[in-house]
Parts: C-alpha cells; sequence; structure tokens
C-alpha cells in the first residue's frame, strides 16, 4: 500500500514555468520538494491541487485523471496550505475551523483545536482572540494547524515554516509530520531547507528552472520507518 | 395642469443672471473656471431643450414603439455608463452579466410599478413609463456601478484570500462571500440613506415637479413614496442579479481564479 502513487505526471507542462516528462509521488511517505525560489515549485503543488489546470499532459490522482474530477472535491482531499498565511476575519477558532467548515466536515471539538495549536508551538495563543494582531510567525502556525485539522488525503505545504526561526521551524516540521504520519495523511512539502528535506522526507523532489529530479534522503522520517522508497521516477 | 405659472422667455433669460454673477465671482478671484461653467450651461440648455421636444413628441404620440425605442435607448446609455465609470478593464463576460442585471432588473420592477401600483391604462401611457422607468434605471445604474467598482477592486486586492480558500475546498461563492456582500451593501447603502433623509432635508425632484405643477402635495408625496419604493426594489433587484451572477465570472469552469 505505501508504493501505491498518490500523484502521477504524464507530460506535463505549464505555460513556461513548468515541464515534467514523467514524476511520481508516493502516498504515505513525507515528500520534500526542494530547488531554487522561482523554479517551479508552488507552480507544482497548484497542479496537484488542481488550483491550476496543466497546458498540456495529465496528473493523475490516485490513478484518475485530475481534469476528470470535481475539483472542489479533489481540494478537501488534497489540501494546500499557501506560502504567505491568509487569514480570515474573527478569531483563531474561527480559523482553525474554517477549513473544517469549507470542506463540509463536522467542527473540531476545542480540546482538539488546542492540542494541534500546541502541536505547532502555539498552544499560548487564545482561542477566541481575534488573528488581527497576531505575528507572521504565528499566522503561519494557525494556518498549518488550520489544515492539520482537516486531516485530508493529503497535505500539500508550501514553505510552511517560512516566518519561523530555525529552532521553532524544526519542531513545528517535526510534530506536524508526525501528526500527518500518524494519522495516514501524505505530505508533500515544498521547503527552501534541504537540510528540512532530508531530515524530514522520504523522498526529495528537486525542480529547478521548471524541471523536475528526484533524489532520496541519506536517513529516514521521524516516525523511524527506515524504509526506502522505490525510485519513484524519472526526472527530466 | 391648474395654477402653473407659464416662464416667459424673457424671465426664463434672467435665470441666466446667476451664471453671469458666478463667472464674475470665478474671474475676480482667478478661478480658471469660465470655459467650464459656459460649456455646462449651454449643455444643460441644449440638452433640455432636445429632450423637452423628443419628450413632447413621445407623449403626443401614445406610440407603444417609441415609448419601448425611448426605453431601450435609455437602458442602453445606462449600460455604457456603467462600462465607463469603473476604471478597471472589465471581462467581456462581466459586461454581459452587467447588461443582463440592468435590463432584467429594472425591467421586472418597472412592469410591477405599472400594472400593480400605478395601474395606469395603457399600460404603455409614455408621460407615466418615461419618467418613472429613468429614475428606476438611473438609480439603478448608479447601484450597479458602485457594485461593479467593489465587487472588482475585491476581487483583486483579496485575490489571495479567494484562492488560500479554494485551496481549502470552498466552493467560489463561499470563498468570495465577503466581497459578494461588500458589494451588495455598498451598492444599495446610498439608495437607504437617500430615503432617511427625504423630506426633512430636501424635497425630491419629482415631488417638487409635481407640487409646482399644481398637483396636491398629498398626492406628490403619495407618488414620492411609490417611487421610492420603487427605485429601492429596482436597485436592490438588478445589484443582487449582478453581484450573485458577477462573481462566477472571476473562475473557471474547474472552480479556478481566472488569470
Amino acid at each position: 500500500m505505501s508504493d501505491e502513487a498518490l500523484f502521477r505526471l504524464a507530460h506535463v507542462t505549464y505555460k513556461s514555468v513548468l515541464s515534467v516528462a514523467a514524476l511520481s509521488i508516493p502516498a504515505h511517505r513525507p515528500v520534500a520538494v526542494v530547488g531554487r525560489s522561482g523554479g517551479g515549485k508552488t507552480t507544482l503543488l497548484k497542479l496537484l491541487n488542481n488550483l491550476i489546470s496543466p497546458t498540456s499532459g495529465t496528473v493523475y490522482y490516485r490513478g484518475n485523471p485530475l481534469e476528470k474530477m470535481n475539483p472542489i472535491e479533489l481540494r478537501r482531499e488534497v489540501v494546500m496550505l499557501p506560502q504567505t498565511p491568509v487569514m480570515f476575519d474573527g478569531t483563531v477558532e474561527h480559523n482553525l475551523q474554517i477549513g473544517r467548515l469549507f470542506s463540509l466536515r463536522a467542527a473540531a471539538p476545542q480540546e482538539e483545536l488546542q492540542r494541534v495549536l500546541e502541536l505547532v508551538s502555539a498552544g499560548a495563543l487564545p482561542l477566541d482572540g481575534s488573528v488581527e494582531t497576531l505575528s507572521g510567525g504565528e499566522k503561519q502556525r494557525v494556518a498549518l494547524a488550520r489544515v492539520l485539522l482537516m486531516e485530508p488525503d493529503a497535505l500539500l505545504l508550501d514553505e510552511p515554516s517560512s516566518a519561523l526561526d530555525q529552532e521553532t521551524e524544526q519542531q513545528v516540521i517535526e510534530a506536524a509530520i508526525r501528526h500527518a504520519v500518524h494519522r495516514s495523511v501524505s505530505v508533500i512539502m515544498v521547503t527552501h531547507s534541504r537540510d528540512i528535506a532530508r531530515r524530514f522526507a522520504d523522498v526529495i523532489i528537486e525542480v529547478e528552472h521548471g524541471r523536475t529530479a528526484d533524489e532520496q534522503p541519506p536517513n529516514s522520517h521521524p516516525n523511524g520507518a527506515a524504509s526506502r522508497p522505490p525510485q519513484t521516477g524519472a526526472g527530466e | 395642469m391648474n395654477g402653473i405659472i407659464e416662464l416667459e422667455l424673457g424671465r426664463l433669460i434672467a435665470a441666466y443672471l446667476f451664471v453671469v454673477v458666478l463667472i464674475g465671482i470665478v474671474r475676480a478671484r482667478r478661478i480658471p473656471r469660465e470655459r467650464e461653467i459656459t460649456v455646462a450651461t449651454l449643455r444643460m440648455t441644449v440638452q433640455l431643450i432636445l429632450m423637452g421636444y423628443v419628450l413632447g413628441v413621445v407623449f403626443e404620440q401614445r406610440s407603444l414603439w417609441l415609448t419601448l425605442a425611448i426605453l431601450v435607448l435609455m437602458q442602453t446609455f445606462a449600460i455604457f455608463n456603467i462600462y465607463g465609470r469603473v476604471k478597471e478593464p472589465l471581462s467581456t463576460s462581466l459586461k454581459r452579466i452587467i447588461a443582463l442585471a440592468m435590463a432584467g432588473g429594472t425591467t421586472v420592477t418597472l412592469l410591477f410599478f405599472i400594472f400593480v401600483v400605478i395601474h395606469v391604462a395603457p399600460w404603455y401611457e409614455p408621460r407615466y413609463l418615461v419618467p418613472i422607468a429613468g429614475m428606476l434605471v438611473g438609480n439603478s445604474m448608479t447601484g450597479v456601478s458602485l457594485g461593479v467598482t467593489r465587487l472588482v477592486d475585491g476581487m483583486k486586492s483579496r485575490r489571495d484570500r479567494v484562492e488560500a480558500a479554494l485551496m481549502l475546498g470552498s466552493t467560489p461563492r463561499q470563498a468570495s462571500r465577503e466581497i459578494i456582500d461588500n458589494a451588495f451593501d455598498s451598492a444599495i447603502l446610498p439608495t437607504i440613506n437617500s430615503m432617511v433623509g427625504m423630506g426633512i432635508v430636501f424635497l425630491p425632484g419629482m415631488m417638487t415637479g409635481q407640487i409646482l405643477s399644481g398637483v396636491s402635495p398629498t398626492t406628490a408625496i403619495q407618488y414620492q413614496i411609490a417611487i421610492m419604493l420603487g427605485i429601492m426594489g429596482a436597485v436592490s433587484l438588478t445589484v443582487v442579479v449582478f453581484v450573485q451572477l458577477g462573481f462566477r465570472t472571476f473562475f473557471t469552469h474547474r472552480a479556478q481564479l481566472r488569470s
């Protein structure tokens, strides 16, 4: 089951930004997407979430071509977190629940909200406080907690820790991935840090100048699974 | 009508003395506005004289087709006026929605007004239909212009937020809900505000006109109340049709934001 492809890209191009001949992304293994900024990493995530459609080629999600699926239902299973955290008017609690609301899931109990906030090192934030006064790093953690609470099939995280200091960053990423793996949520994370990618990902996909290549990290991910994924795709 | 004093030409010309005084003031203060004042006065005079003759013919003829032609002309002018007023470029599909909302919203309200509220015979009596349509279309034009501006601005400035909501599995409607509500609110607010001050702060044009032409104030007020409610109905209907359909033009059939 762990070798089942979560996503498969076949001859996918997006404008002049990204061109992927073939790529397979496994399920239930933390995947990191690395590469210089402007190289097409965010575009790759948006293609998986069907927030954009490829100019040519096909993206498959669990064997089904994305363009044949209902895009809204797909996004309720394949949830994306944008790089710049977006807060909706209201309280911290509203911002945590809104993902579940959008995806027609029942509201999470207060204890669960508190638990996930603590997981992302934001346990001190009052649930009934306004999000207006939060710092950039706090907003990023609330946004991350929001998508973790949704417990979708897959999480696409675009630089989920860019506004955090190094120490907090490591803690938050580790806790988030542990949480996701524990709940069988597949994580695909864009990161600027190769160090983070090596420490926490099973599979690393490198995107440079709109082309992909994947490599295997030297160590295993934090839940201790030491399995090596098979070669998951041939980059260009 | 009874009791109306026909203005003699000489007396009417005397009213232009106000313009002469104004030009004298700006000249003395060296404010470079003489040309604008002159042009505005001339345009107002010529346009109203032309309109007077056109309405004279239309009222005289009492022709269904001529009256409808006037309404179509009025509507077309209003729609293009909205396109011109909004500073942002508008997509073809949004322009279509604007035209649809204006034509649909004002026609439904106008028909209701003519057939149910006033109950005039024949229904296309131009003396009623043309001025009432003018007021409904004019006010809806102002409302929809505000709504379009707010919707386009909102979709631009809140693009990140809309996109973030889509990423979480929201529908385009949920993702743009705040923007839609905001556009609707700012479009109908001027109409609501004008009702609050009505009769105390100012006497509306239609009522003033009726009173001047000898209609009893109570009758004039009945008409004014009816027309204000009609205006509110037309503005709400055009704006609600516009925002409910208009927001969709910002999304593709795959629920993606158009670039």
